[in-house]
């Protein structure tokens, strides 16, 4: 009876650690929402997220994100434009045309570029391409909309390949021999047969990836430019949400507008974050690969 | 007839095989452009940052409003933040993947945990110092500290070490719980005195990783833990600290004479790129020995 109990509270003891994920978001919500929320008794919601000037410091000041926002997304969209094909295709490259040797270098050279830190990718894209975009172009500055989607793109490919390779792999063996056996070449198998099967999978990574090129900070902080324009061309610069937070949080009063203007920018990241992933969510659970059932 | 057919057969499998080929190489393309960027990278970090590297560099403190000198205190700075980082998360992390895979059963609560975990890895890290921001240092009114960074860097691996542990974890055979069941072990004594110790040796890789992902990081530290500038090491864990990744950040976009400090980026970014991919290294073929043993 008393080991009994002893279990039980054990048991609970991990239930409430793990418990711990759920809270830490919501706890992370709800202060992004307090700090983020009194910017709404000056400026209306409507203003806020569709109006084009963003001056904080001006006065009177314009919180107008329009153009962060519009930063933000098409950066992760030029990026993704890059990435996906990058990424899938080196995916079907681990998974199903590399020689087990080859893939023992090649898996690991993927992780290595996941874990550069984005300071020393921002830095790279400052000091080295920049100058090289600015000269081959003849660009007034290096610096620009086209540069981070560069960078941001080799942030997002290893999040891509990575859960796309996943995938590819556990497409089940039978499949890719009956369509073998059938008389389709290799290629023909993967594009007819292994994609289909695991497009599910692959949809998640490049979602999962485009997630971490909206949120990306220190990369279009450095790289972008900094300019809160609505963009004209792919090389001019931009200041996408993570980077107005970063340059700004530091000049900006405690609890005075700007500070909560800030958290409210916070906010929409947070809630991109969640749209991201609830996407992905819903596609693994909905799609789920279950072998050979699902072709 | 016989020929036409055998001539259209051998024509598309001309076709086919070249089609094939094709493709392969393209596959192939985007891997080694993987590689590359990597390399390229690598390349000119090591080239321009190689000269600054050196004794002086690795333990003094900057000096000359930080056009001179070393960078002991971001070095300090980044391993303190980071061990604080892996001392709150690795404890949790375990916990949290014991409930997952040792006692969950699959349901409401347990998707939902999942789902938490996989938004917490996908938040950005400025969202992640904001939060430190309002809460850690205001809220808790740690102020801009030590403990006020490592708290958030500690939220933000949490999802790494949790993956990582999962993963040792489910790796461990059920036969070596059955058995242990079977002699009459509670299921805590199955867990803390057989699972546990089969798992441990891969949780250390997490450990590993977690370690390296919070030495990187920047825009969490920034208004939780990071000055520009600190002469005197930090005495107690609620002073601010300098650190590698923003002292990067600091020299190449705000510091007195950027152009001129060039080689002291390059020889941060290098100081830092050894320590992030070093860590990785280690874990990955830590990683792979372990795999082979069983």
């Amino acid at each position: 009876m008393k080991r009994q109990k002893k279990e039980g509270l054990i048991r609970s003891f991990f239930f409430i650690i793990a418990f711990m994920s759920i809270a830490v978001l919501l706890l992370i919500l709800f202060f992004l929402v307090k700090a983020g929320v009194p910017i709404f008794e000056k400026v209306s919601v409507g203003e806020f997220v569709f109006g084009t000037y963003w001056y904080p410091t001006a006065s009177p000041p314009d919180f107008g994100i329009l153009p962060l926002i519009l930063a933000s997304v098409f950066v992760t969209l030029c990026s993704a434009v890059l990435a996906v094909p990058l990424g899938v295709m080196t995916a079907i490259y681990l998974a199903e045309i590399a020689s087990p040797r080859l893939k023992e270098i090649a898996k690991p050279a993927v992780e290595l570029l996941a874990s550069l830190p984005s300071v020393v990718i921002g830095f790279f894209g400052m000091v080295v391409v920049a100058p090289f975009l600015q000269e081959t172009f003849d660009l007034a500055t290096g610096l620009n909309l086209f540069n981070a989607s560069l960078m941001l793109a080799f942030m997002s490919v290893p999040t891509i390949c990575t859960i796309s390779e996943d995938a590819i792999s556990s497409v089940p063996r039978e499949l890719k021999e009956a369509s073998l056996a059938l008389g389709a070449n290799r290629i023909e198998s993967i594009f007819r047969v292994i994609v289909p099967a695991s497009i599910s999978g692959i949809s998640t990574g490049v979602i999962l990836g485009m997630a971490r090129a909206i949120g990306e900070t220190m990369v279009v902080l450095m790289v972008a430019g900094g300019a809160a324009m609505i963009p004209g061309s792919l090389f001019d610069p931009v200041r996408p949400m993570p980077a107005s937070i970063a340059a700004e949080m530091a000049e900006a009063p405690f609890q005075s507008a700007h500070y909560h203007a800030l958290f409210a920018i916070g906010m929409i990241l947070f809630v991109f974050n969640l749209l991201f992933n609830s996407i992905a969510d819903y596609i693994s659970h909905k799609h789920r690969q279950v072998g050979a059932a699902t072709l | 007839m016989q020929r036409d057919s055998e001539l259209v057969f051998n024509k598309s499998t001309l076709g086919r095989n070249l089609k094939e080929h094709v493709f392969f190489s393209m596959f192939r393309a985007a891997a080694v452009i993987n590689g590359l960027a990597l390399l390229i990278i690598l390349f000119f970090l090591i080239k321009n940052g190689w000269s600054a590297i050196s004794w002086e560099f690795l333990t003094k403190p900057p000096v000359d409003s930080m056009t001179k000198g070393g960078i002991l205190p971001c070095i300090v700075g980044t391993v303190y933040l980071s061990i604080g980082a892996v001392a709150i998360a690795m404890p949790l992390g375990i916990g949290c993947a014991i409930y997952l895979n040792e006692y969950a059963r699959q349901g409401l609560i347990v998707r939902l945990i999942r789902f938490a975990i996989n938004n917490l890895a996908g938040v950005p890290s400025v969202v992640f110092g904001l939060f430190g921001l309002a809460f850690f240092v205001t809220w808790m009114n740690l102020g801009v500290s030590i403990v006020s960074g490592a708290l958030t860097l500690g939220f933000l691996t949490l999802p790494v070490v949790i993956g990582t542990s999962e993963e040792a974890l489910r790796s461990v055979p059920d036969t070596y719980r059955e058995a242990s069941l079977g002699l009459g072990a509670t299921k805590w004594q199955t867990i803390s005195r057989v699972v546990l110790p089969a798992a441990f040796p891969s949780m250390i890789t997490g450990g590993i990783l977690s370690l390296s992902r919070a030495a990187g990081e920047t825009a969490a530290i920034m208004f939780t833990a990071a000055v520009f500038f600190n002469r005197q090491l930090p005495d107690s864990i609620m002073d601010p600290v300098m650190a590698l990744p923003y002292h990067i950040y600091v020299l190449a976009t705000a510091g007195t004479r950027i152009e001129e400090t060039r080689h002291l980026q390059y020889g941060t970014a290098l100081v830092l790129i050894a320590l992030v991919l070093g860590m990785n290294l280690i874990a990955i073929v830590y990683r792979a020995r372990l795999r082979r043993r069983v």
